[in-house]
């Protein structure tokens, strides 16, 4: 159903290279929330492929199934038809470590946040076993250490309604790196913070992902974010979403804040931008034709 | 804000001693008999006299009352569990639940005496029958409305329903829990002393039953003192519990101190 188009200079080929495996596959993946005369298709019928270690930003307008691909990899959604396969198995065995983000940071309200951030440690194997042991000192200390990279020191013994919104999108991410996991499912992240606190947190996942270097999927509406942020931009279409386009960002490692006003950052911008007004225009018109019919 | 609560505090112990003040005027002023209204320095002074006597029925009551509750406690967080965590079982179950409730306890007190003979054992089962409803609506109904976003963070990192309940159902449901422990605990009283005084001759109940068909109207008061003595003290400890295990729940109020 659906073809990519040659569309753009900075697309690459859609399947990596050889040398990489491969993280991520969606096979033909569809997803239609309820049945009958209520079914909702949320998702057209997609193909993904994403290598192991790529920065991959999905982008498009609000309700196109970009959060409904992450729900599919984190197994929190099952597809109604295709198959997901992630490293290597289907989702539901968990070959990858996986940590995950939410739009919302969805602290637990009873526990502090360093002990929020230390959640995952406490689910996850190999930590699992050692949590018991360990997360008073090493663990701990782990969770300190990243609060401390996202500008949070001395805010671990707090309580989340201690802390604010953005404060508490520092320590979402926090708890999503912890486990140091091979594949992280960003589902923006940013999207509640103000601009000058969005773009640190761009620098600081950057450096994390250039230092350790897991597959990011990152569900975003912020272009600039896609742009500065991705290796590879998939843009999809209203609802039920589909992937119109999907180009590889050349801008080299690390990227600044001041590289994003560069004409060539601004022009990859307008194209996304102007993919996405075609896809809203075309899906006002449906729903037009739908209602005269 | 410790101002604030003092005053409150304050008022509170102002209306208790202003209700006994206006009791013991009333009985002074109308010359009541002790028969139909003992004063309450009447009852105060029988409580002292008699206390000896009641001591060990005290103790009765206290301990049917604490078996019938823990053995309800255990129960209603075993049923709770099994129907919060499952729709089905809560749609299924429920409807059976509210009819098990609404029959009135009295009316089994007999059925109990029937089976077990009269003494402790319809005392506890009636205190366990009355007080594990609470529980077990209070952990189902936490259990079953946990926001999903709040699993979702777990679900994602692959933890099982186990590690689910454990760490966030069970943990956000505790403020609901002790709720209901403050409410069964006064139920479990209401339970042990109403099978007492049908069916025992021990307990506060009993005496009370004696000392009414004596007309010894002081003593009856006097038990009843005891009962609600009783039952503010359970209150408290679980009350003072419930601040320390949840008090996440109730932050407001921290917030304006902090």
């Amino acid at each position: 159903m659906m073809r990519m188009q040659p569309h753009s200079e900075f697309r690459g080929s859609p399947v990596p290279g050889p040398a990489a495996p491969i993280a991520i596959e969606l096979s033909e993946a569809s997803v239609t929330f309820g049945r009958g005369a209520r079914a909702v298709p949320a998702l057209s019928t997609t193909t993904l492929r994403i290598a192991d270690g790529e920065f991959v930003a999905l982008v498009g307008p609000s309700g196109c199934g970009k959060s409904t691909i992450l729900r599919l990899v984190s197994g929190l959604v099952q597809p109604t038809s295709g198959v997901i396969v992630v490293g290597g198995r289907e989702v539901a065995a968990r070959a990858l470590r996986v940590g995950m983000a939410f739009q919302n940071p969805t602290m637990l309200p009873w526990m502090t946040i360093e002990r929020n951030i230390m959640l995952p440690l406490k689910i996850v194997e190999p930590f699992r076993s050692k949590f018991r042991k360990l997360r008073k000192t090493e663990f701990r200390d782990k969770a300190n250490a990243l609060l401390e990279q996202v500008g949070l020191k001395g805010f671990g013994t707090r309580y989340p309604w201690q802390l604010s919104g953005g404060m508490l999108q520092r320590a979402n991410l926090c708890r999503a790196l912890i486990h140091e996991p091979r594949l992280l499912l960003l589902d923006e992240p940013f999207g509640a913070l103000d601009q000058f606190t969005r773009e640190e947190l761009w620098s600081i996942l950057q450096e994390l992902w250039i230092a350790h270097r897991p597959t990011v999927l990152l569900v975003t509406h912020d272009l600039r974010e896609a742009a500065f942020l991705g290796g590879r931009i998939c843009v999809m279409s209203a609802r039920p979403g589909r992937i119109l386009d999907d180009s590889r960002v050349a801008f080299a490692r690390p990227r600044t804040i001041a590289m994003t006003f560069e004409p060539d950052f601004v022009a990859l911008n307008q194209k996304l931008r102007a993919f996405i007004v075609d896809a809203r225009a075309a899906s006002s018109k449906a729903a037009a034709a739908h209602g005269e019919a | 804000m410790p101002d604030l609560d003092y005053r409150q505090k304050a008022w509170s112990a102002g209306l208790i001693v202003m209700f006994f003040a206006a009791w013991e005027l009333f009985c002074l002023m109308t010359g009541m008999s002790d028969l139909v209204l003992p004063r309450p320095s009447q009852v105060l002074v029988t409580l002292v006299e008699k206390f000896p006597i009641l001591w060990p029925h005290i103790l009765q009551t206290l301990a049917t009352t604490m078996i019938g509750f823990v053995l309800g406690v255990g129960l209603g967080v075993l049923l709770g569990v099994v129907i919060g965590v499952s729709r089905t079982a809560y749609d299924t179950a429920y409807p059976l639940l509210v009819g098990f409730s609404s029959i009135p306890k009295v009316a089994v007190v007999p059925i109990f005496v029937l089976w077990f003979g009269s003494g402790s054992v319809p005392a506890v089962l009636t205190a366990l029958s009355i007080c594990f409803f609470p529980i077990v609506v209070n952990i189902a109904t936490g259990l079953a409305t946990t926001e999903p976003e709040l699993e979702d963070v777990l679900k994602a990192l692959g933890a099982s329903k186990f590690d689910i309940l454990w760490n966030v159902g069970l943990p956000r449901t505790m403020p609901f829990f002790f709720a209901s422990l403050k409410v069964a605990i006064s139920y479990a009283f209401v339970g042990a002393v109403l099978s007492e005084t049908v069916a025992s001759n021990r307990g506060i109940g009993n005496v009370m039953m004696t000392a009414s068909s004596n007309f010894n109207v002081p003593l009856v008061f006097a038990g009843l003192f005891v009962l609600a003595g009783l039952g503010v003290a359970l209150y408290v400890v679980f009350s003072v519990i419930e601040g320390r295990v949840t008090g996440w729940a109730t932050r407001k109020n921290d917030l304006i101190a902090t």
